[in-house]
């Protein structure tokens, strides 16, 4: 900006250097890990560079899965997966219906049904967890995806989201589609979603990963080894004593785990970026 | 903003609430009643009798010792501000660097950005491998290089620091996120007038740039605390056990482990109860703010 000698030119890169290889050491031992035989591991110290055992441990983490663990990592993958984009597209569908309720028409119940919905935004599930755990018990969904997905589908942050945007939408056009007589809902699929489109893509990013990251409902909820996400067939590999564990499957499991969000958050940086920050204007 | 355009309908917006409103009322409402109504009986867990016991269950957390609930709320908080105030500091410090108009910026962004993916669980599993007291790298290190004994399963103090080096970790690009937002919108004009009146960059830092990032700053505080004391959960499940002994058992790893592990219902409902309450405040205080930014 306005110093301009060597030093002040190259300490940035330093430092971000610096942090980037804190940032991804953890990753690259856990790579290191998923390459080499559980003994490389366990004679401390383990090495740090990849060993010949990638595609041997990776195909038995995907195909077998852990020792006594009873599912394979495709299976949890899968089970992550559907949670996820239940979670992402529930959210997103039910909060574009109700915004659009919200800012479109006068009914009486509008400021309840808003408010109704704010208010969940203040209670997060780990502090209603046992209540939660026993109505989904109740309705008989423990082990099921509805009982994974259902619970987190509230999103006060995606109403809001999509109310701000339905807002500044031009009085103009509204008013336009309705003298060409176009019925509510012809004008919410062919005008107003089509110009959703880059709010939605921001708020998939980040309910995606919000939805794939999911520990503390999956762990209470899943007691079968069918309906195990991946984040709790992890936790379930490191339970036991620590001479038991198959260290190389649990990485290879692990960086398996990681990859699909953080693909989404690279691919679509651009979008994230722009949903995370505007959210709270 | 003026007024949007109103159709006029009767049912159809009804239609439209009813399955955000479903959902709302039976896993948030229902629930959190039952929570609250919960909190004021005793039930022995195998769903027979109730007792009404009136404020019994919060009395007890406070004055019965076996609960050391005071001792998990001092770990919380502590827990809480260490890991909102590390994570925060990095997170400014880098973002002011990849700010810069330097080479790479983009790419050092990118590398900043994608931990927010990691799951706090997976978080949780980096840290352990690294400092697992039998096959952890870095555990070794400390012992053999620099003579320090590590094993978080009996250290508390070593348990703490290793959850909040966990959990900061993995905030760092959350923040990095809202503080480049916040830095890019700074207007360069008023840093390069600064300059050009002789204020080195440490200076045009803390008289400018700082003072200006505040409405972030305060945003991002409190949405830190509200991580750290309720989003952590996973990382302590995984890593301490709340161990050892209480020393890691912060409020949501004990309200699910007194609810959930030890069967106690009214003792996890009141906890629930509190811990509602706190998000409850966080969020007023998140919005009375909001309301009225910082105005310049």
């Amino acid at each position: 900006m306005t110093e301009h000698n060597t030093v002040q030119r190259v300490l940035p890169h330093v430092f971000l250097i610096l942090a980037m290889a804190i940032l991804l050491f953890p990753i690259w031992l856990v790579f290191v890990a998923s390459t080499h035989t559980n003994a490389d591991i366990l004679s401390a110290p383990m090495p740090l560079t990849p060993g010949p055992h990638l595609l041997e441990n990776y195909s038995r983490a995907i195909v077998e899965g852990n020792e006594n663990l009873g599912t394979s990592a495709l299976m949890m993958l899968k089970n992550s997966l559907i949670m996820a984009l239940g979670i992402s597209i529930g959210k997103i569908v039910i909060s574009l219906l109700a915004a659009f309720a919200i800012v479109f028409f006068n009914f009486k119940l509008r400021k309840f049904c808003f408010w109704a919905i704010f208010i969940t935004l203040m209670l997060p599930v780990e502090v209603r967890i046992m209540p939660t755990y026993k109505v989904v018990s109740d309705l008989g969904l423990l082990n099921t995806y509805a009982g994974l997905i259902l619970p987190m589908v509230v999103s006060a942050t995606a109403v809001f989201l999509f109310r701000q945007f339905f807002m500044t939408v031009p009085r103009e056009i509204t008013e336009a589609s309705q003298i060409d007589g176009a019925t509510p809902m012809q004008f919410f699929w062919r005008i107003l979603l089509p110009m959703t489109r880059t709010p939605i893509s921001a708020m998939f990013v980040i309910q995606f990963i919000y939805g794939w990251n999911q520990y503390l409902w999956p762990l209470l909820i899943t007691t079968k080894q069918e309906y195990y996400t991946i984040l709790i067939g992890i936790n379930r590999m490191l339970s036991g004593a620590d001479v038991l564990i198959e260290w190389q499957i649990v990485m290879a499991t692990t960086l398996l785990a990681l990859i699909p969000p953080a693909l989404v958050v690279v691919i679509m940086q651009k979008q994230f970026v722009a949903g995370m920050t505007d959210r709270e204007k | 903003m003026t007024q949007q355009y109103e159709f006029r309908a009767k049912g159809l917006p009804y239609l439209l609430v009813l399955p955000q409103m479903v959902v709302v009322f039976v896993f948030f409402f229902w629930p959190s009643l039952q929570g609250v109504w919960q909190s004021f009986f005793l039930q022995d867990p195998f769903g027979g009798h109730l007792i009404f016991v009136g404020l019994e269950n919060y009395t007890r957390l406070f004055t019965d010792p076996s609960y050391a609930y005071g001792e998990s709320f001092r770990v919380s908080v502590a827990f809480a501000g260490a890991v909102a105030v590390l994570s925060m500091v990095v997170a400014l410090f880098l973002a002011t660097q990849a700010n810069k108009k330097i080479h790479f910026s983009s790419f050092y962004k990118t590398m900043m950005i994608w931990p927010y993916a990691v799951a706090t669980m997976i978080a949780g599993v980096l840290w352990l491998f690294m400092f697992n007291p039998n096959v952890g790298v870095l555990a070794w290190v400390m012992k053999h290089k620099l003579g320090i004994e590590w094993n978080h399963l009996l250290n508390s103090n070593q348990a703490f620091l290793l959850i909040t080096i966990a959990a900061s970790w993995k905030q760092i690009s959350y923040n990095f996120v809202f503080f480049l937002a916040g830095l890019q919108s700074v207007p360069n004009d008023l840093v390069e007038a600064a300059a050009i009146d002789g204020a080195g960059p440490t200076r045009r830092f803390w008289a400018i740039i700082f003072p200006l990032l505040s409405p972030t700053t305060f945003y991002l505080l409190v949405m830190n605390l509200v991580y750290g004391f309720f989003e952590t959960f996973p990382i302590v499940h995984q890593v301490t056990a709340g161990g050892p002994g209480q020393a890691t058992s912060i409020l949501v790893y004990k309200v699910w482990r007194d609810g959930y592990v030890n069967l106690d219902l009214g003792g996890s409902s009141a906890q629930s109860v509190i811990l509602m309450i706190m998000v409850i405040s966080l969020t007023v205080i998140q919005f009375r703010f909001i309301e009225r930014r910082v105005h310049y």
